[in-house]
């Protein structure tokens, strides 16, 4: 009982620690506090105010985006294998985001990205949940696998018919995620649909309690279940797809922050919610410290990053459920 | 006092009709054993009396309003139900479990508050669960599940109880202390108790009245030892049986 209240400003106080930090290290240098003074006190604070800022806020941004929406879609489905990447949010955001920035759509008009790439999240999420309606872990997973495979087909078709070979280069590059290079403008531009889609979702959790007792007992105890799903589908495509627009796919960061706090909080849905979008949000801020920090000739994509890191967890769960439910 | 009317009850899945035509009357104070064979349509029936399937003709009425007409919190307010083997799907805490029944009356974001802490405490005492409250609920025995869904069923205090087969599953022991449980809550506490149950004994001698269903239709509506007899049993499952003993001590003696 006590852990659980403790976790919340734990979590907090960490993430802000982290987030000073963050300011520190970057491909412009070591930035220490008393480099903003003194000779180059200007450029040290322009790098500071236009790349560290903006990157540090993005990361808040989006990794609470990923951490709550995975939390929100595994308590929908009631299964802790359910996160944006797997269930077609992502790759549905990032086909529309691609459509978006090659069709021209992107260059002519600014809120083209994230729309697109809200519509097609919206797309990709209610696919996987009208295949998967009524079945088990197994189905949603498959639903979500194969949806996914659909969508990133599609974007490998706009890759392929994409105009020269740099365009093609750009699209994949994007799409490996990152948050280098953002700028205040993207930020601003994909804010308020992460941040209308964090509310919806936070909304959501006294239904996702009551639907710890499966469907039929949620709706004898008074929830509209076709409203919770639209709820929740709204929340994601607007969270997850309008961050996906502006980072590229960040893959695993929904199915890793739930499942560090989930037990804190005595497994309740609804107390998941806020511990998970804090935690969402440091995975992406560490990780994205240590992509800036590994001394490679490249930086190391962000996304590629939490693909090497997740998946092995994700394998690890999926071993877990097998020897639970032969 | 609580008064529910079904009226022309009718319900099709595609070409199946699955309950026809049924109508009965009851209230408050009543324990009613709704008894008959496998795919008889007692689910659907529960379901329906629960306002949680819509039928295709006929209506449920609670206190003369139409259970379609009442906003589905206000429903959820009034009347409990539990589906046949209910499970919870994250390993809760017993006590977080059951509270998950006061969830009609939270208001926002608050939590329980100090009222509806007192009755969960009364609950679970209640339900002999002091001693399992900080128990993962995926943890239980059988009968301990099946006393804490009982439990999340009663916390809010509902004047309708519909449970589908609360007795399934449960040794004799634990089967007969359930029913006498859901008995008292009718005749002790004035709620209107509907259940489906499958063991013929104990609807004999614990339910107030019975409901037999058949191929989704009512065949006797009644008290157990004016309807339970050898006729309507042999009607209901093709079974040659005595019903044997006085009235309140009655026993069912399968011949078969």
């Amino acid at each position: 009982m006590k852990k659980s209240r403790a976790l919340v400003p734990l979590l907090s106080v960490l993430l802000l620690v982290v987030a000073s930090l963050s300011l520190l290290p970057g491909r412009a240098g070591w930035l220490l506090p008393w480099r903003l003074t003194g000779s180059d006190a200007e450029l040290a604070r322009l790098i500071v105010w236009e790349l560290r800022i903006p990157r540090l806020l993005l990361a808040l941004l989006v990794g609470a985006a990923l951490g709550l929406a995975g939390a929100v879609l595994q308590g929908l489905t009631r299964n802790p294998l359910a996160e944006p990447g797997l269930l077609g949010v992502s790759s549905g955001a990032s086909l529309g985001a691609v459509i978006a920035i090659y069709s021209g759509f992107g260059a002519a008009f600014a809120l083209a990205v994230p729309l697109l790439g809200f519509a097609g999240a919206l797309l990709g999420t209610l696919l996987t949940l009208t295949l998967a309606a009524g079945g088990g872990v197994l189905s949603l997973l498959l639903a979500g696998a194969a949806v996914s495979g659909l969508l990133l087909a599609g974007t490998a078709l706009v890759l392929n018919l994409a105009p020269n070979p740099y365009a093609a280069y750009e699209i994949s590059h994007w799409m490996m995620g990152s948050l280098a290079d953002r700028s205040w403008n993207q930020l601003a531009l994909a804010a308020p649909f992460v941040l209308l889609g964090i509310v919806i979702l936070m909304a959501t959790g006294r239904s996702l309690d009551a639907l710890s007792l499966g469907e039929q007992q949620a709706a004898s105890l008074g929830v509209d279940l076709a409203r919770l799903r639209r709820q929740v589908l709204f929340g994601t495509a607007l969270a997850v797809g309008a961050a996906t627009a502006v980072t590229g796919t960040i893959g695993f960061i929904g199915l890793l922050a739930p499942h560090l706090v989930r037990a804190r909080v005595g497994h309740e849905p609804r107390r998941v919610l806020v511990p998970a979008a804090l935690m969402g949000a440091l995975l992406l801020l560490v990780a994205d410290i240590v992509a800036r920090l590994l001394p490679l000739a490249q930086e190391l994509k962000l996304g590629v990053l939490t693909g090497l890191t997740g998946s092995p967890f994700f394998l690890w769960l999926v071993w877990k459920m097998k020897e639970r439910t032969p | 006092m609580t008064r529910l009317v079904a009226k022309g009850l009718a319900l099709r899945r595609g070409s199946r009709d699955i309950l026809r035509d049924i109508g009965f009357s009851a209230q408050g104070g009543e324990f009613i054993a709704v008894v008959g064979p496998n795919g008889a349509g007692k689910s659907t029936l529960l379901a329906a009396l629960a306002g949680l399937l819509q039928p295709d003709a006929g209506a449920v009425l609670l206190d003369d309003a139409p259970l379609a007409a009442l906003k589905p919190r206000e429903l959820a307010r009034r009347r409990a139900w539990l589906p046949q083997n209910a499970r919870c799907e994250w390993p809760l805490r017993v006590e977080r479990m059951v509270a998950l029944g006061l969830a009609p009356r939270l208001q926002g974001f608050g939590d329980v508050s100090v009222e509806d802490q007192a009755r969960l405490d009364a609950v679970l005492a209640d339900c002999d669960l002091a001693a399992q409250r900080d128990q993962i609920v995926t943890t239980l025995s059988g009968g301990e599940l099946a006393r804490a869904m009982l439990a999340r069923a009663l916390v809010a205090d509902p004047e309708l109880l519909i449970v589908d087969e609360p007795l399934a599953g449960l040794d004799p022991a634990h089967a007969w202390d359930a029913a006498r449980r859901l008995r008292a809550l009718a005749t002790e506490q004035g709620r209107l108790v509907i259940a489906s149950i499958h063991d013929i004994n104990i609807a004999l001698r614990r339910a107030t009245r019975v409901l037999a269903l058949r191929d989704g239709r009512l065949l006797a509506d009644g008290t157990p030892a004016t309807v339970l007899d050898a006729v309507l049993l042999q009607q209901l499952f093709g079974v040659v049986a005595e019903v044997r003993g006085t009235a309140g001590g009655g026993y069912v003696d399968f011949a078969c």
